[in-house]
Protein backbone atom coordinates (compact mmCIF):
# COMPACT_ATOMS: atom_id res chain seq x y z
CA UNK A 1 0.00 0.00 0.00
CA UNK A 2 1.29 3.58 -1.24
CA UNK A 3 2.01 6.13 1.46
CA UNK A 4 -0.31 8.47 -0.21
CA UNK A 5 -3.33 5.96 -0.39
CA UNK A 6 -2.45 5.41 3.47
CA UNK A 7 -2.76 9.02 3.96
CA UNK A 8 -5.88 9.07 2.39
CA UNK A 9 -7.02 6.18 4.57
CA UNK A 10 -6.50 7.46 7.49
CA UNK A 11 -7.60 11.06 7.03
CA UNK A 12 -11.37 9.19 7.13
CA UNK A 13 -11.23 6.76 9.79
CA UNK A 14 -14.80 4.90 8.87
CA UNK A 15 -13.05 4.01 4.98
CA UNK A 16 -13.09 0.34 4.52
CA UNK A 17 -13.34 -2.21 1.48
CA UNK A 18 -17.65 -2.62 2.51
CA UNK A 19 -18.33 1.56 2.44
CA UNK A 20 -15.43 2.82 0.65
CA UNK A 21 -17.04 4.11 -3.36
CA UNK A 22 -16.20 5.97 -6.37
CA UNK A 23 -16.51 9.85 -5.69
CA UNK A 24 -16.34 9.27 -2.09
CA UNK A 25 -12.75 10.43 0.58
CA UNK A 26 -12.35 6.59 0.25
CA UNK A 27 -9.64 5.40 -2.22
CA UNK A 28 -9.33 1.76 -3.62
CA UNK A 29 -8.55 -0.31 -1.85
CA UNK A 30 -7.43 -3.66 -3.82
CA UNK A 31 -6.65 -6.73 -2.68
CA UNK A 32 -3.36 -7.84 -1.54
CA UNK A 33 -1.61 -10.92 0.40
CA UNK A 34 -2.41 -9.09 3.38
CA UNK A 35 -6.28 -10.44 2.54
CA UNK A 36 -4.83 -13.92 3.23
CA UNK A 37 -4.28 -13.09 6.81
CA UNK A 38 -7.21 -13.85 8.66
CA UNK A 39 -8.93 -13.56 12.65
CA UNK A 40 -8.78 -16.79 13.76
CA UNK A 41 -11.47 -18.26 14.72
CA UNK A 42 -10.73 -19.40 18.10
CA UNK A 43 -7.44 -20.34 20.18
CA UNK A 44 -6.16 -23.26 21.55
CA UNK A 45 -3.04 -21.92 23.74
CA UNK A 46 -1.47 -19.80 21.68
CA UNK A 47 -2.13 -20.98 18.73
CA UNK A 48 -4.87 -20.38 16.36
CA UNK A 49 -7.84 -21.87 14.30
CA UNK A 50 -7.96 -20.44 11.04
CA UNK A 51 -10.77 -20.45 8.28
CA UNK A 52 -8.64 -22.27 5.86
CA UNK A 53 -8.24 -24.90 8.69
CA UNK A 54 -11.79 -25.67 8.93
CA UNK A 55 -12.47 -25.70 5.28
CA UNK A 56 -9.76 -28.58 5.23
CA UNK A 57 -11.34 -30.54 7.39
CA UNK A 58 -14.62 -29.53 6.24
CA UNK A 59 -13.36 -30.24 2.29
CA UNK A 60 -12.20 -34.04 4.02
CA UNK A 61 -15.75 -34.65 5.44
CA UNK A 62 -17.45 -33.98 2.11
CA UNK A 63 -15.12 -36.24 -0.07
CA UNK A 64 -15.74 -38.81 2.53
CA UNK A 65 -19.24 -38.07 3.03
CA UNK A 66 -19.47 -38.92 -1.03
CA UNK A 67 -17.58 -41.49 -1.21
CA UNK A 68 -19.40 -43.15 1.69
CA UNK A 69 -22.18 -42.54 0.05
CA UNK A 70 -21.30 -43.98 -3.25
CA UNK A 71 -19.58 -47.17 -2.76
CA UNK A 72 -20.39 -47.63 1.24
CA UNK A 73 -23.42 -50.35 -0.04
CA UNK A 74 -22.29 -50.84 -3.78
CA UNK A 75 -24.71 -52.65 -6.34
CA UNK A 76 -24.19 -54.57 -8.98
CA UNK A 77 -26.36 -52.55 -10.91
CA UNK A 78 -25.50 -48.99 -9.97
CA UNK A 79 -27.65 -45.91 -9.48
CA UNK A 80 -27.30 -42.54 -8.80
CA UNK A 81 -24.68 -41.63 -6.36
CA UNK A 82 -22.56 -44.78 -7.37
CA UNK A 83 -22.33 -44.29 -11.22
CA UNK A 84 -20.76 -40.96 -10.09
CA UNK A 85 -18.41 -42.47 -7.91
CA UNK A 86 -17.38 -45.14 -10.60
CA UNK A 87 -16.70 -42.75 -12.85
CA UNK A 88 -14.44 -41.00 -10.31
CA UNK A 89 -12.45 -44.15 -9.61
CA UNK A 90 -12.46 -45.75 -13.41
CA UNK A 91 -10.83 -42.16 -14.34
CA UNK A 92 -8.55 -42.18 -11.85
CA UNK A 93 -7.71 -45.85 -12.50
CA UNK A 94 -7.82 -45.85 -16.12
CA UNK A 95 -6.67 -42.50 -17.20
CA UNK A 96 -3.85 -41.73 -14.28
CA UNK A 97 -3.04 -44.87 -12.14
CA UNK A 98 -2.54 -47.49 -15.39
CA UNK A 99 -0.96 -45.40 -17.59
CA UNK A 100 1.71 -43.60 -15.61
CA UNK A 101 2.18 -46.23 -12.95
CA UNK A 102 1.93 -49.40 -15.07
CA UNK A 103 0.60 -52.69 -13.71
CA UNK A 104 1.14 -52.14 -10.06
CA UNK A 105 -1.10 -49.02 -10.64
CA UNK A 106 -3.64 -50.49 -9.22
CA UNK A 107 -2.59 -49.88 -5.41
CA UNK A 108 -1.81 -46.48 -5.76
CA UNK A 109 -5.45 -45.69 -6.90
CA UNK A 110 -6.93 -44.79 -3.17
CA UNK A 111 -4.29 -42.67 -2.78
CA UNK A 112 -4.21 -40.87 -5.85
CA UNK A 113 -7.94 -40.56 -6.08
CA UNK A 114 -8.15 -38.84 -2.09
CA UNK A 115 -5.38 -36.66 -3.56
CA UNK A 116 -7.86 -35.66 -6.55
CA UNK A 117 -11.21 -35.42 -5.07
CA UNK A 118 -9.28 -33.69 -1.56
CA UNK A 119 -7.40 -31.06 -3.36
CA UNK A 120 -10.72 -30.46 -6.12
CA UNK A 121 -12.87 -29.95 -3.26
CA UNK A 122 -10.13 -28.08 -1.31
CA UNK A 123 -9.99 -25.62 -4.81
CA UNK A 124 -13.66 -25.40 -4.94
CA UNK A 125 -13.72 -23.70 -2.30
CA UNK A 126 -13.11 -20.66 -3.60
CA UNK A 127 -16.45 -20.22 -5.32
CA UNK A 128 -18.68 -21.73 -2.81
CA UNK A 129 -20.14 -18.65 -0.74
CA UNK A 130 -19.14 -18.21 2.98
CA UNK A 131 -15.87 -20.31 2.34
CA UNK A 132 -15.16 -18.10 -0.57
CA UNK A 133 -11.36 -19.05 -0.66
CA UNK A 134 -9.80 -22.09 -1.79
CA UNK A 135 -7.77 -24.06 1.16
CA UNK A 136 -4.63 -24.62 -1.40
CA UNK A 137 -3.89 -21.09 -1.51
CA UNK A 138 -2.73 -21.34 1.85
CA UNK A 139 0.75 -22.73 0.86
CA UNK A 140 0.71 -25.13 3.90
CA UNK A 141 -2.44 -27.17 2.39
CA UNK A 142 -0.52 -27.55 -0.78
CA UNK A 143 2.96 -28.50 0.88
CA UNK A 144 1.39 -31.11 3.18
CA UNK A 145 0.14 -33.15 0.11
CA UNK A 146 3.55 -32.84 -1.33
CA UNK A 147 5.74 -33.42 1.70
CA UNK A 148 2.97 -37.24 1.31
CA UNK A 149 3.58 -37.53 -2.17
CA UNK A 150 7.11 -37.50 -1.58
CA UNK A 151 7.52 -39.60 1.33
CA UNK A 152 5.52 -41.85 -1.31
CA UNK A 153 7.42 -41.98 -4.09
CA UNK A 154 11.16 -42.36 -2.57
CA UNK A 155 10.06 -45.29 -0.45
CA UNK A 156 8.50 -46.77 -3.53
CA UNK A 157 12.16 -45.63 -5.14
CA UNK A 158 13.98 -47.12 -2.33
CA UNK A 159 12.42 -50.11 -1.93
CA UNK A 160 12.49 -50.98 -5.92
CA UNK A 161 15.56 -49.20 -6.80
CA UNK A 162 17.44 -48.67 -3.76
CA UNK A 163 18.79 -45.08 -3.03
CA UNK A 164 21.97 -44.88 -5.04
CA UNK A 165 20.14 -47.50 -7.90
CA UNK A 166 17.07 -44.66 -8.04
CA UNK A 167 19.51 -41.73 -8.30
CA UNK A 168 21.14 -43.66 -11.39
CA UNK A 169 18.50 -44.72 -12.79
CA UNK A 170 17.11 -41.57 -13.12
CA UNK A 171 20.01 -40.09 -15.34
CA UNK A 172 19.38 -40.89 -18.62
CA UNK A 173 21.82 -43.43 -20.65
CA UNK A 174 23.78 -43.31 -23.68
CA UNK A 175 24.99 -39.86 -23.09
CA UNK A 176 28.22 -39.02 -24.08
CA UNK A 177 30.04 -38.15 -20.72
CA UNK A 178 30.96 -34.36 -20.65
CA UNK A 179 27.66 -33.75 -20.85
CA UNK A 180 26.67 -35.85 -18.04
CA UNK A 181 28.96 -33.48 -15.78
CA UNK A 182 25.58 -30.70 -16.32
CA UNK A 183 22.91 -33.74 -16.93
CA UNK A 184 23.93 -35.37 -13.33
CA UNK A 185 23.48 -32.88 -10.93
CA UNK A 186 20.12 -31.50 -13.02
CA UNK A 187 18.91 -34.97 -12.57
CA UNK A 188 19.44 -35.59 -9.50
CA UNK A 189 18.30 -31.70 -8.24
CA UNK A 190 14.87 -32.39 -10.19
CA UNK A 191 13.94 -35.71 -8.21
CA UNK A 192 15.34 -34.22 -4.88
CA UNK A 193 14.15 -30.52 -4.76
CA UNK A 194 12.27 -29.12 -8.16
CA UNK A 195 10.07 -31.93 -8.70
CA UNK A 196 8.25 -31.62 -4.88
CA UNK A 197 8.84 -27.69 -5.03
CA UNK A 198 7.18 -26.74 -8.22
CA UNK A 199 4.55 -29.43 -7.05
CA UNK A 200 3.46 -27.27 -4.64
CA UNK A 201 4.17 -24.09 -5.74
CA UNK A 202 2.00 -24.62 -8.77
CA UNK A 203 -0.85 -25.83 -6.85
CA UNK A 204 -1.01 -23.03 -4.47
CA UNK A 205 0.17 -20.11 -6.61
CA UNK A 206 -2.79 -20.69 -8.79
CA UNK A 207 -5.58 -20.87 -6.57
CA UNK A 208 -4.05 -17.64 -4.95
CA UNK A 209 -3.87 -15.57 -7.84
CA UNK A 210 -7.16 -16.91 -8.82
CA UNK A 211 -8.51 -16.02 -5.57
CA UNK A 212 -7.19 -12.08 -5.92
CA UNK A 213 -8.70 -12.20 -9.48
CA UNK A 214 -12.16 -12.81 -8.45
CA UNK A 215 -11.55 -10.53 -5.06
CA UNK A 216 -10.11 -7.66 -7.10
CA UNK A 217 -13.41 -7.91 -9.46
CA UNK A 218 -15.49 -8.32 -6.96
CA UNK A 219 -14.29 -5.40 -4.77
CA UNK A 220 -14.48 -3.32 -7.76
CA UNK A 221 -17.62 -4.23 -8.81
CA UNK A 222 -18.56 -2.90 -5.17
CA UNK A 223 -16.37 0.03 -5.04
CA UNK A 224 -17.99 1.77 -8.76
CA UNK A 225 -21.54 0.78 -7.69
CA UNK A 226 -22.19 4.46 -6.85
CA UNK A 227 -24.82 6.85 -8.69
CA UNK A 228 -22.45 8.37 -11.14
CA UNK A 229 -20.78 7.31 -14.31
CA UNK A 230 -18.91 4.80 -13.24
CA UNK A 231 -21.90 2.44 -12.52
CA UNK A 232 -21.24 0.90 -16.39
CA UNK A 233 -18.01 0.27 -14.95
CA UNK A 234 -19.26 -1.74 -12.38
CA UNK A 235 -21.50 -3.56 -14.27
CA UNK A 236 -18.41 -4.63 -16.35
CA UNK A 237 -16.62 -5.67 -13.49
CA UNK A 238 -19.52 -7.53 -12.48
CA UNK A 239 -19.64 -9.36 -15.61
CA UNK A 240 -15.74 -9.94 -15.13
CA UNK A 241 -16.57 -11.90 -11.88
CA UNK A 242 -18.85 -14.12 -13.54
CA UNK A 243 -16.37 -15.15 -16.37
CA UNK A 244 -13.57 -15.84 -14.37
CA UNK A 245 -15.68 -17.59 -12.15
CA UNK A 246 -16.11 -20.11 -14.40
CA UNK A 247 -12.86 -19.54 -15.14
CA UNK A 248 -11.64 -20.44 -12.02
CA UNK A 249 -13.97 -23.62 -12.11
CA UNK A 250 -12.21 -25.39 -15.12
CA UNK A 251 -8.74 -24.25 -13.26
CA UNK A 252 -9.57 -25.59 -9.67
CA UNK A 253 -10.65 -29.30 -11.59
CA UNK A 254 -7.16 -28.72 -13.75
CA UNK A 255 -4.89 -28.18 -10.63
CA UNK A 256 -6.40 -30.97 -9.01
CA UNK A 257 -5.71 -33.45 -12.07
CA UNK A 258 -2.35 -31.72 -12.67
CA UNK A 259 -1.21 -32.28 -9.12
CA UNK A 260 -2.28 -35.87 -9.40
CA UNK A 261 -0.94 -36.93 -12.51
CA UNK A 262 2.49 -35.65 -11.85
CA UNK A 263 2.23 -37.62 -8.32
CA UNK A 264 1.08 -40.72 -10.17
CA UNK A 265 3.98 -40.09 -12.81
CA UNK A 266 6.73 -39.23 -9.98
CA UNK A 267 5.71 -42.88 -7.99
CA UNK A 268 5.79 -44.26 -11.25
CA UNK A 269 9.58 -43.55 -11.81
CA UNK A 270 9.86 -44.64 -8.29
CA UNK A 271 8.34 -47.77 -9.29
CA UNK A 272 10.38 -48.90 -12.18
CA UNK A 273 12.93 -46.94 -13.73
CA UNK A 274 11.25 -44.81 -16.07
CA UNK A 275 14.52 -44.11 -18.40
CA UNK B 1 -6.02 1.19 7.45
CA UNK B 2 -6.18 -2.03 7.19
CA UNK B 3 -2.21 -2.48 8.22
CA UNK B 4 -3.19 -0.27 11.71
CA UNK B 5 -5.67 -2.68 12.34
CA UNK B 6 -4.11 -5.78 11.96
CA UNK B 7 -0.76 -4.98 13.61
CA UNK B 8 -2.76 -4.61 16.23
CA UNK B 9 -4.51 -7.22 16.97
CA UNK B 10 -2.70 -9.85 18.27
CA UNK B 11 -5.37 -12.88 16.64
CA UNK B 12 -4.82 -12.47 13.49
CA UNK B 13 -2.52 -14.64 11.17
CA UNK B 14 0.69 -12.42 10.17
CA UNK B 15 2.40 -15.13 8.46
CA UNK B 16 4.29 -14.98 5.25
CA UNK B 17 2.22 -16.27 2.41
CA UNK B 18 4.84 -18.79 0.95
CA UNK B 19 6.03 -19.80 4.36
CA UNK B 20 3.90 -22.66 5.68
CA UNK B 21 2.33 -22.69 9.20
CA UNK B 22 3.04 -25.70 11.27
CA UNK B 23 -0.50 -26.12 12.45
CA UNK B 24 -1.66 -26.15 8.87
CA UNK B 25 0.37 -28.18 7.68
CA UNK B 26 -0.25 -30.65 10.47
CA UNK B 27 -3.83 -29.96 9.52
CA UNK B 28 -3.65 -30.62 5.94
CA UNK B 29 -1.96 -33.88 6.72
CA UNK B 30 -4.57 -34.75 9.37
CA UNK B 31 -6.99 -34.18 6.59
CA UNK B 32 -6.46 -36.19 3.96
CA UNK B 33 -5.13 -39.23 6.19
CA UNK B 34 -9.14 -39.22 6.65
CA UNK B 35 -9.81 -39.10 3.46
CA UNK B 36 -7.05 -41.76 2.75
CA UNK B 37 -8.40 -44.07 5.58
CA UNK B 38 -12.36 -44.33 4.71
CA UNK B 39 -11.04 -45.15 0.78
CA UNK B 40 -7.80 -47.08 1.37
CA UNK B 41 -9.76 -49.50 3.98
CA UNK B 42 -13.49 -49.50 3.10
CA UNK B 43 -14.41 -47.81 0.37
CA UNK B 44 -12.87 -48.49 -2.72
CA UNK B 45 -12.11 -52.18 -1.99
CA UNK B 46 -16.14 -52.33 -2.03
CA UNK B 47 -16.23 -50.56 -5.34
CA UNK B 48 -13.23 -52.85 -6.90
CA UNK B 49 -15.43 -56.25 -5.42
CA UNK B 50 -18.48 -54.75 -7.11
CA UNK B 51 -17.10 -54.30 -10.56
CA UNK B 52 -14.80 -57.19 -10.27
CA UNK B 53 -18.59 -59.05 -9.52
CA UNK B 54 -20.18 -57.35 -12.04
CA UNK B 55 -17.48 -58.16 -14.34
CA UNK B 56 -18.39 -62.13 -13.56
CA UNK B 57 -21.92 -61.21 -13.65
CA UNK B 58 -21.78 -60.25 -17.31
CA UNK B 59 -19.88 -63.00 -18.28
CA UNK B 60 -21.54 -65.36 -16.72
CA UNK B 61 -24.42 -64.26 -17.95
CA UNK B 62 -23.19 -64.25 -21.14
CA UNK B 63 -22.59 -67.95 -20.99
CA UNK B 64 -25.68 -68.80 -19.84
CA UNK B 65 -27.26 -67.20 -22.98
CA UNK B 66 -24.76 -68.73 -24.96
CA UNK B 67 -26.10 -72.07 -22.95
CA UNK B 68 -29.61 -71.26 -23.56
CA UNK B 69 -29.04 -70.64 -27.43
CA UNK B 70 -27.93 -73.77 -27.56
CA UNK B 71 -30.51 -75.73 -25.62
CA UNK B 72 -33.24 -73.51 -27.68
CA UNK B 73 -31.78 -74.55 -30.60
CA UNK B 74 -31.64 -78.49 -29.60
CA UNK B 75 -35.29 -78.06 -28.70
CA UNK B 76 -36.10 -76.60 -32.17
CA UNK B 77 -34.48 -79.73 -34.02
CA UNK B 78 -35.92 -82.33 -31.72
CA UNK B 79 -39.44 -80.52 -32.46
CA UNK B 80 -39.24 -80.06 -36.40
CA UNK B 81 -37.70 -84.27 -35.80
CA UNK B 82 -40.88 -85.31 -34.07
CA UNK B 83 -43.43 -82.80 -36.10
CA UNK B 84 -42.28 -84.48 -39.79
CA UNK B 85 -42.06 -88.21 -37.66
CA UNK B 86 -46.08 -87.58 -37.17
CA UNK B 87 -46.43 -85.95 -40.36
CA UNK B 88 -45.57 -89.05 -41.76
CA UNK B 89 -47.51 -91.41 -39.65
CA UNK B 90 -50.65 -89.10 -40.19
CA UNK B 91 -50.15 -89.67 -43.57
CA UNK B 92 -50.23 -93.67 -43.27
CA UNK B 93 -53.13 -93.27 -41.17
CA UNK B 94 -54.82 -91.22 -43.27
CA UNK B 95 -53.95 -93.52 -46.35
CA UNK B 96 -54.85 -96.73 -43.78
CA UNK B 97 -58.54 -95.42 -43.57
CA UNK B 98 -59.17 -94.29 -46.87
CA UNK B 99 -58.25 -97.91 -47.17
CA UNK B 100 -60.29 -99.34 -44.95
CA UNK B 101 -63.32 -96.93 -45.62
CA UNK B 102 -63.75 -98.16 -49.30
CA UNK B 103 -63.15 -101.80 -47.88
CA UNK B 104 -66.26 -101.05 -45.54
CA UNK B 105 -68.49 -99.12 -48.42
CA UNK B 106 -67.67 -102.38 -50.79
CA UNK B 107 -68.62 -104.98 -48.56
CA UNK B 108 -71.87 -103.08 -47.30
CA UNK B 109 -72.65 -102.51 -51.10
CA UNK B 110 -72.54 -106.62 -52.00
CA UNK B 111 -74.44 -107.48 -49.38
CA UNK B 112 -76.89 -104.93 -49.84
CA UNK B 113 -76.84 -105.97 -53.15
CA UNK B 114 -77.42 -110.02 -52.03
CA UNK B 115 -80.10 -109.01 -49.48
CA UNK B 116 -81.83 -107.31 -52.82
CA UNK B 117 -81.14 -110.43 -54.83
CA UNK B 118 -82.41 -112.53 -52.14
CA UNK B 119 -85.65 -110.36 -51.40
CA UNK B 120 -86.52 -110.06 -55.38
CA UNK B 121 -86.05 -114.07 -55.74
CA UNK B 122 -88.36 -115.00 -52.46
CA UNK B 123 -91.29 -112.32 -54.11
CA UNK B 124 -90.88 -114.04 -56.78
CA UNK B 125 -91.17 -117.30 -55.48
CA UNK B 126 -94.15 -116.62 -53.84
CA UNK B 127 -95.96 -114.30 -56.38
CA UNK B 128 -95.07 -117.40 -58.24
CA UNK B 129 -97.15 -119.55 -55.83
CA UNK B 130 -99.41 -117.58 -55.28
CA UNK B 131 -100.47 -117.33 -58.66
CA UNK B 132 -100.05 -121.40 -58.98
CA UNK B 133 -102.84 -121.70 -56.26
CA UNK B 134 -105.24 -119.08 -57.87
CA UNK B 135 -105.28 -120.67 -60.96
CA UNK B 136 -106.02 -123.81 -59.48
CA UNK B 137 -108.47 -122.62 -57.45
CA UNK B 138 -110.05 -120.71 -60.61
CA UNK B 139 -109.35 -124.43 -62.39
CA UNK B 140 -111.34 -126.06 -60.36
CA UNK B 141 -113.98 -123.59 -60.16
CA UNK B 142 -114.18 -123.01 -63.78
CA UNK B 143 -114.24 -126.46 -64.76
CA UNK B 144 -117.08 -127.24 -62.25
CA UNK B 145 -118.91 -123.96 -63.63
CA UNK B 146 -118.49 -125.06 -66.76
CA UNK B 147 -119.47 -128.52 -66.23
CA UNK B 148 -122.79 -127.37 -64.74
CA UNK B 149 -122.65 -125.07 -67.97
CA UNK B 150 -122.48 -127.83 -70.02
CA UNK B 151 -124.97 -130.08 -68.35
CA UNK B 152 -127.65 -127.41 -68.16
CA UNK B 153 -126.65 -127.06 -72.06
CA UNK B 154 -126.31 -130.60 -73.53
CA UNK B 155 -128.58 -131.78 -70.83
CA UNK B 156 -126.72 -135.10 -70.37
CA UNK B 157 -124.53 -135.53 -67.50
CA UNK B 158 -121.43 -136.41 -67.81
CA UNK B 159 -121.39 -139.49 -65.44
CA UNK B 160 -117.89 -140.52 -66.82
CA UNK B 161 -115.11 -138.71 -64.04
CA UNK B 162 -112.67 -140.02 -66.73
CA UNK B 163 -114.55 -138.31 -69.58
CA UNK B 164 -115.47 -135.30 -67.61
CA UNK B 165 -111.34 -134.67 -66.83
CA UNK B 166 -110.83 -135.06 -70.26
CA UNK B 167 -113.42 -132.58 -71.38
CA UNK B 168 -112.13 -129.91 -68.88
CA UNK B 169 -108.73 -130.11 -70.16
CA UNK B 170 -108.84 -129.75 -73.29
CA UNK B 171 -111.46 -126.76 -72.05
CA UNK B 172 -108.92 -125.51 -70.28
CA UNK B 173 -105.97 -125.59 -73.30
CA UNK B 174 -108.24 -124.08 -75.25
CA UNK B 175 -108.95 -121.24 -72.75
CA UNK B 176 -105.11 -120.91 -71.80
CA UNK B 177 -104.21 -121.12 -75.72
CA UNK B 178 -106.84 -118.11 -76.37
CA UNK B 179 -105.45 -116.32 -72.76
CA UNK B 180 -102.13 -116.72 -74.13
CA UNK B 181 -102.95 -114.78 -77.34
CA UNK B 182 -104.76 -112.51 -75.81
CA UNK B 183 -102.27 -111.51 -72.99
CA UNK B 184 -99.48 -111.47 -76.30
CA UNK B 185 -102.01 -109.25 -77.90
CA UNK B 186 -101.87 -107.10 -74.34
Amino acid sequence: MSTIASTVLLASSDCSATNSHAGTNCGFEAPSVTDFNLKAIFHIGSIGFYKPELLALISAGLVVWFFWAAFSKPKLVPRGIQNLGEMGYLFIRDQIARPMIGKTGDRFVPFLLGLFFFIWVMNLMEIIPVAQVPVTAFIAFPASLMLMVYITYWYQAIKNQGFFGFLKNVVPTGVPWPVLIILVPVEWLRVLVIQPFTLMVRLFANMFAGHLLLATFTIATWYLASATFSLIFAAGSAVMVVVLTAFEMLIQALQAYIFTMLTAQYVGEGVQAAH
Amino acid sequence: MAHVTILADSSVNLGNPILPEWPELIIGVIAFAIVFYFLYTKLLPNIRKTLDERTEAIEGGLQQAEAAQAEAAQVKADAQAQLAELRHSTADIRAKAQADGAALVEAARTEANAQKEAIIASAHTQLEADRNSAVNVLKADLGKLATELADKIVGERAQDAALQERIVDRFLDELDAKLGASQKVG
